[in-house]
């Protein structure tokens, strides 16, 4: 063997695998169950099917990561892998600004077009003389041609604030990872810190503006496209940091063990950039929901 | 069974045509040339013949000429199908106007020029569905009441509809277009020759997107004034019976025989003959809580319908007489046995949103 | 090269395998889980298969005969989802899984946990789909594409199974392509260049970057429908202020890249193929690749050319009938590369090469009806028939399926060590010719003539039709036992196949014995 050459490590055989592959089955399955018995109002299995699979999933990602972990901790990860690694998580967050890709186009569809042509815009004429007479079509749609109204959610109070606030917890996220890389653990370990911090106080005050809107402006999940698109954006966006804390808390216990090095430290630099990624949606979602 | 495009009896519908063939034979061309050079070489440059293979894997000069003349090509299909699309978007200036309104299974017409409007069902009896009787000439593609258009005449259509998507098609018009719920989409025709012409739903509508048909009349003119002017005596001599008719009762029997001949055409569908629905899917009517226990509920729920589901507001589609005598086949047919009779002016109550 | 695999032949710790079921449980390697891929998709062929016989057997005749109509509507769309999902996209995944760190020369796929969990998670997504069946109520019957509101409002209540069987086969494709872009822009033995690599290696990578782009949509027009019917948004209802066509749009915008995903592996495996038999290297190389990526970029731009009909304005319906046309030019490249190939060659005509040659005439013809499709005001009268149908079963059956076929032929021996036994395989050549197209060819005319799809019951004016068209599906389906007995014959044993097995054949995974050993590459490669 060539000297010049690392070895790839292929891990042998794994059990996590086929237990996570169990665990998604459990959900999807009692997923679906959980929801179908909710719409008509009956309880069954899929509730509990649907923990029983989260539970798997927990303990799978457990024991995956613990082994991750440890192999990285004794060297087996090349340079050639670290970058493996690197490209797969760019991949997937290109998949993740897909996936909320949909419901930005979603929200562009219903707003500049489907609401224009209920109003009777394009060859559209005939559907608002006929059919929906009394629509007017201004977004945001307080008042949907069926007639639910609500209340839209001014952008410049918390929502505001909430920018801000993932907005510094980019940066501080940033302060840590220059730490890291100038191996100033005070400031790795603060700047982590406070980013969590941050983050954590966004989904709480996330949560209040949820009361907010359906106590107070009527603002709910089924009062037509404009709070459907509200609530699936900042809903799944909501998910998104939440993940991503959940990220970035772990990195923080692996950081007080002393894990990373200034060279190596994949799992820190996907958490960062998923922190990123999900900033960035909000910043879009700021100005296309709340903003414009 | 023809082996072609219909050339259909519009203008239209000729210059679809004429379009077909035109892409057909420009792709055999192609395909004659590039599977002619294909199987020329597959029987001359075979190995078994002792041909010694060449090294070439390279030329910009073809590379570029097989790109070139695909886009000169595509580009001599582009011109004629963009003007045949363009006349086929103009529904400017009509004549006459329909709105047609696709729903779980059937379609509904509304002149909007005359106080005309109906709904067309499938006429092929079910027997001959169920090969219990010998299928006629127009199995599938007969309606009790077809659509009837003039000649010669613009026509416009204003397509919608109330439940999930449909699309309204007459290959002989060359028109195509979906119905969707909340939206309306528009098309035109314009029919030179008299006769009957045939289509179906074009776009899958739930269990009996297949019993769907759509049929045409077209008649002259002058023959289509007098359709009109029969057609809105006969609704408005059906009105004015509706309105004697709150003031009678009518008895049992009646009642139950009307009843389940609506119950055949309407409701079977997805209640099923047996009355027992399709579990998980449309609910039964034997033995149904709603039908039992709750007169009112029940009269309700068939006028006007229930919202977010697949059963429709009849209240809208049937004669008070048929709504009455459905009713009362549904109290009491299928063991259901409440020996309720309800009559027109129940129905009408709950119609207007009064109690009964 | 012959001191690598030398080194393996001693290597015996790494050359072993472990054993029983764990193996395939617990599995890290590329060609286990290639193996599985290829058994599960042939399993799901048979299951997607038997449904479609179940359409054929009711349309057999006029009237109803066997089934409900709503029974009917769940074949047809499971029949559908099965072929796309589980056996065409898996088919393609384990051919990535077996030949491309082969033919890169990488010891294995980049993250191979990660790719036994793509795996894994399949088998258990056509479970719950297939599960959803036997509810009440039944399954799915709203056809592949799930058109809101059918699936929405008008559904039936196993509708969240569905929409969460999908969300997981999702999951399952996003994680399988990320390890094929990862593993071949990463893992490549040093010298193996972008422009040196296998045209199965372009395809696929192109094929995984679409992946990737529209998967995650499909998960976000499901979780709409599901959202729709079970928690009172009203994204596809005009009432709300929705749509049911942004339903379409939203689906088509993965839809149309999805039917390219299952064509552009299959041009990698004809443009191996090809010049393997006819003993000349690949024309146009370079023009292949570039053809490949301006397909994949332009599948982005002509999504509704699947909904002519929905009433969009003119302008709109004419720019995507302009890029729709446009595809055929970088396809033509292609097919003409292909015969330039050929032109001059010395062709023999093993089974593989048979399959692709089937797949090159069979796939344009395919092609052609797509472009007549393409042309709005004629696709008005096409939409929806059986003309469509035909369509996409030329370039479904008789293109990726075919192209299947041929790279299972091409590459058995490399994965048993055996031949398989060439006269069976000319047989089911043959017999799949020729049924493919008795089954497939009418469909055209009964398009034409005006026949629906997604009908269980039609005019007796179609009835010869339908019933010739019926035979030649059983036919083919009969066919494919053929298949199946070969498989399982070379599996078993037969004539030892050498390394190279095609005298034409080029390429790295033509260096390593035959069976390819367990680990290959362990040391990268010499690449010239
Ligand atoms: C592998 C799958 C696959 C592939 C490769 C294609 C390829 C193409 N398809 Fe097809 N298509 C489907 C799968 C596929 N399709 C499916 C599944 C559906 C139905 C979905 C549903 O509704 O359920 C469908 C439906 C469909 C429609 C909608 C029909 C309708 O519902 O009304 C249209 C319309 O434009 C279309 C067009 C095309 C075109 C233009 C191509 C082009 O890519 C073809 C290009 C190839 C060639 C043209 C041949 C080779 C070229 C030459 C030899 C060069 C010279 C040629 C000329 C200049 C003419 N397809
Ligand atoms: C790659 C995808 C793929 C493949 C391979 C196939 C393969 C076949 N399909 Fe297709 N089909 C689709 C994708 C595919 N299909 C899609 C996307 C639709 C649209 C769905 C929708 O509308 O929503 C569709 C719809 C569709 C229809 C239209 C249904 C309708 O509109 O109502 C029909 C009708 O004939 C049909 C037939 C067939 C047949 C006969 C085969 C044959 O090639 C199958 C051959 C295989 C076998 C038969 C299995 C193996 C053999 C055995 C099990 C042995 C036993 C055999 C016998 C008893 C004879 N398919
Ligand atoms: Cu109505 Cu199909
Ligand atoms: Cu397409």
């Amino acid at each position: 063997m060539s000297k010049t050459y690392e070895k790839y490590y292929v891990p042998a055989q794994s059990p996590w695998p086929i237990v996570g592959a169990v665990a998604l089955f459990c959900i999807a399955f009692g997923a679906g169950h959980y929801v179908i018995d909710m719409s008509k109002q009956q309880s069954g299995f899929g509730g509990w099917l649907l923990l029983l699979g989260l539970a798997i999933l927990v303990f799978m990602l457990v024991g995956w990561f613990r082994n991750v972990i440890d192999e990285s901790m004794s060297g087996l990860y090349s340079s050639q892998m670290d970058r493996s690694f690197r490209q797969g998580m760019s991949w997937f967050i290109v998949s993740e600004v897909m996936f909320f890709m949909a419901f930005f186009g979603a929200l562009f569809y219903g707003r500049v077009i489907a609401m224009e042509w209920l109003g009777g815009a394009s060859n559209n004429a005939m559907t608002f003389a006929i059919l929906w007479p009394d629509f007017q079509p201004v977004w945001p749609l307080v008042k949907t041609p069926g007639g639910i109204e609500t209340q839209a959610m001014p952008a410049w109070g918390l929502p505001a604030i909430n920018t801000a606030i993932l907005l510094i917890s980019s940066v501080t996220l940033h302060f840590a990872h220059t730490g890291l890389e100038q191996n100033k653990r005070g400031q790795l370990k603060g700047m982590l810190f406070v980013t969590l911090l941050l983050g954590v106080i966004f989904l709480c005050l996330q949560g209040y503006e949820y009361v907010h809107a359906y106590r107070d402006l009527g603002l709910r999940l089924d009062s037509g496209f404009y709070g459907n698109t509200f609530y699936l954006l900042t809903g799944f966006h909501g998910l998104h940091v939440t993940l991503g804390a959940l990220i970035l808390f772990f990195v923080f216990l692996r950081v007080l063990k002393g894990h990373f090095t200034p060279e190596k430290h994949f799992a820190f630099q996907a958490g960062a950039w998923y922190w990123h990624f999900v900033d960035v949606v909000w910043v879009c979602l700021f100005f296309f929901v709340y903003v414009l | 069974m023809p082996l072609n495009m219909t050339r259909g009896v519009t203008e239209i519908s000729q210059q679809v045509y004429q379009l077909h063939m035109t892409i057909f034979w420009i792709c055999c061309v192609i395909g004659a040339v590039v599977f002619g050079i294909m199987f020329w070489s597959i029987i001359r440059h075979r190995k078994a013949r002792g041909v010694q293979p060449a090294q070439f894997h390279e030329s910009t000069k073809v590379e570029i000429l097989w790109t070139a003349i695909p886009v000169v090509i595509l580009i001599g299909m582009a011109i004629p199908a963009t003007k045949t699309l363009i006349a086929m978007e103009d529904t400017s200036a009509a004549d006459v106007t329909v709105l047609v309104t696709g729903s779980q299974w059937k379609w509904h017409y509304k002149y909007l020029d005359h106080e005309i409007e109906y709904f067309s069902l499938l006429a092929t009896p079910r027997e001959q569905i169920a090969n219990k009787l010998a299928k006629g000439e127009n199995y599938l593609l007969e309606v009790d009441r077809p659509l009837v258009i003039p000649t010669g005449k613009k026509v416009r259509f204003l397509m919608t509809s109330d439940d999930v998507i449909h699309s309204w098609w007459v290959p002989a018009f060359a028109v195509k277009k979906d119905a969707n719920p909340g939206f309306i989409n528009e098309a035109w025709t314009r029919v030179d020759e008299p006769g009957i012409y045939r289509g179906q739903c074009a776009e899958l509508c739930g269990k009996d997107h297949g019993f769907m048909p759509v049929v045409v009349i077209a008649k002259e003119p002058a023959d289509y004034q007098v359709w009109v002017a029969q057609e809105e005596a006969r609704i408005a001599a059906a009105k004015a019976a509706e309105r004697e008719l709150l003031a009678m009762s009518m008895d049992m029997a009646e009642l139950m025989t009307t009843g389940e001949r609506v119950y055949q055409g309407w409701c079977v569908a997805c209640h099923q003959a047996s009355g027992n629905g399709l579990p998980g899917i449309f609910p039964a009517i034997r033995g149904s809580q709603l039908v039992l226990n709750d007169r009112r509920a029940h009269i309700d729920i068939i006028v006007n319908g229930k919202p977010g589901t697949a059963m429709q507001a009849f209240g809208r589609q049937l004669s008070l007489k048929e709504l009455a005598a459905v009713i009362t086949y549904t109290r009491n047919a299928f063991d259901n046995n409440t020996g309720d009779a309800v009559q027109a002016a129940d129905v009408y109550a709950v119609q207007q949103g009064k109690g009964e | 090269m012959s001191a690598i695999t030398h080194e393996h032949e001693h290597d015996h710790d790494h050359d072993h395998k472990p054993t029983g079921i764990k193996r395939w449980l617990f599995t890290t390697n590329h060609k286990d889980i290639g193996t599985m891929y290829l058994v599960f998709a042939l399993v799901m062929f048979f299951i997607g298969g038997s449904m479609a016989m179940v359409i054929r057997l009711e349309l057999f005749q006029p009237g109803m005969q066997f089934v409900e109509p709503q029974f009917f509507n769940q074949m047809t769309t499971v029949h559908g989802l099965i072929m796309v999902f589980g056996a065409v996209m898996p088919a393609f995944t384990g051919l990535a899984n077996w030949m491309i760190p082969m033919m890169i020369g990488a010891p294995d796929m980049a993250l191979p946990r990660m790719n036994n969990w793509s795996f894994w998670i399949l088998p258990f997504a056509f479970l719950i789909l297939l599960l959803s069946l036997f509810m009440p109520g039944g399954g799915p019957d709203f056809g592949w594409t799930f058109y809101a509101p059918l699936s929405t409002t008008y559904s039936n209540d196993s509708t969240a199974l569905f929409v969460f069987s999908v969300h997981i086969m999702g999951i399952s494709s996003i994680m399988g392509a990320i390890n094929v872009i990862v593993t071949i822009w990463n893992m490549r033995a040093p010298r193996m260049t972008w422009m040196k690599m296998p045209l199965f290696v372009w395809t696929w990578f192109i094929t995984a970057f679409l992946l990737i782009m529209v998967m995650p949509v499909l998960a976000g027009a499901v979780t709409m429908v599901l959202t729709d019917k079970y928690f009172g948004t009203s994204f596809f209802d005009a009432a709300g202020g929705g749509d049911p066509v942004l339903f379409q749009h939203i689906f088509w915008f993965f839809g149309h890249p999805e039917v390219y995903i299952m064509i552009l592996p299959a041009f990698g495996i004809v443009s191996a193929i090809i010049p393997t038999f006819a003993r000349k290297p690949l024309f146009g190389y370079a023009s292949m690749v570039y053809a490949t990526a301006s397909i994949a970029v332009l599948s982005f731009l002509v999504w509704a050319h699947h909904m002519f009909t929905t009433g969009m304005p003119v302008f709109a319906t004419l720019f995507f009938m302009y890029c729709t046309m446009l595809i055929a030019v970088p396809t033509g490249v292609k097919v003409f590369n292909w015969v330039a190939t050929m032109w001059r060659g010395a062709m023999t005509f093993e089974v593989p090469m048979m399959f692709a040659l089937a797949f090159i005439v069979l796939f344009t013809i395919g092609g052609f009806s797509g472009l007549m499709l393409a042309i709005t005001p004629a696709d008005f009268q096409y939409h929806d028939t059986y003309f469509v149908v035909a369509h996409f079963h030329y370039v479904l059956v008789s293109g990726a399926v075919f192209s299947i076929i041929a790279a299972a032929y091409y590459w058995l021996p490399k994965w048993t060590g055996y031949m398989y036994d060439e006269r069976l395989g000319q047989l089911h050549f043959w017999c799949s010719l020729i049924s493919v197209n008795l089954l497939f060819f009418p469909m055209h005319f009964v398009g034409l003539a005006g026949m629906p799809r997604r009908i269980p019951d039609y005019a007796l004016q179609f009835a010869d039709f339908n019933a010739f068209i019926s035979v030649g599906g059983f036919l083919f389906g009969l066919s494919q036992l053929i298949f199946v007995w070969v498989i399982v014959k070379c599996a078993r044993g037969g004539e030892k196949a050498t390394a190279q097995v095609w005298e034409g054949a080029e390429g790295l995974e033509w260096q390593v014995p035959s069976p390819a050993p367990y680990h290959t590459f362990d040391t990268p490669p010499e690449v010239k």
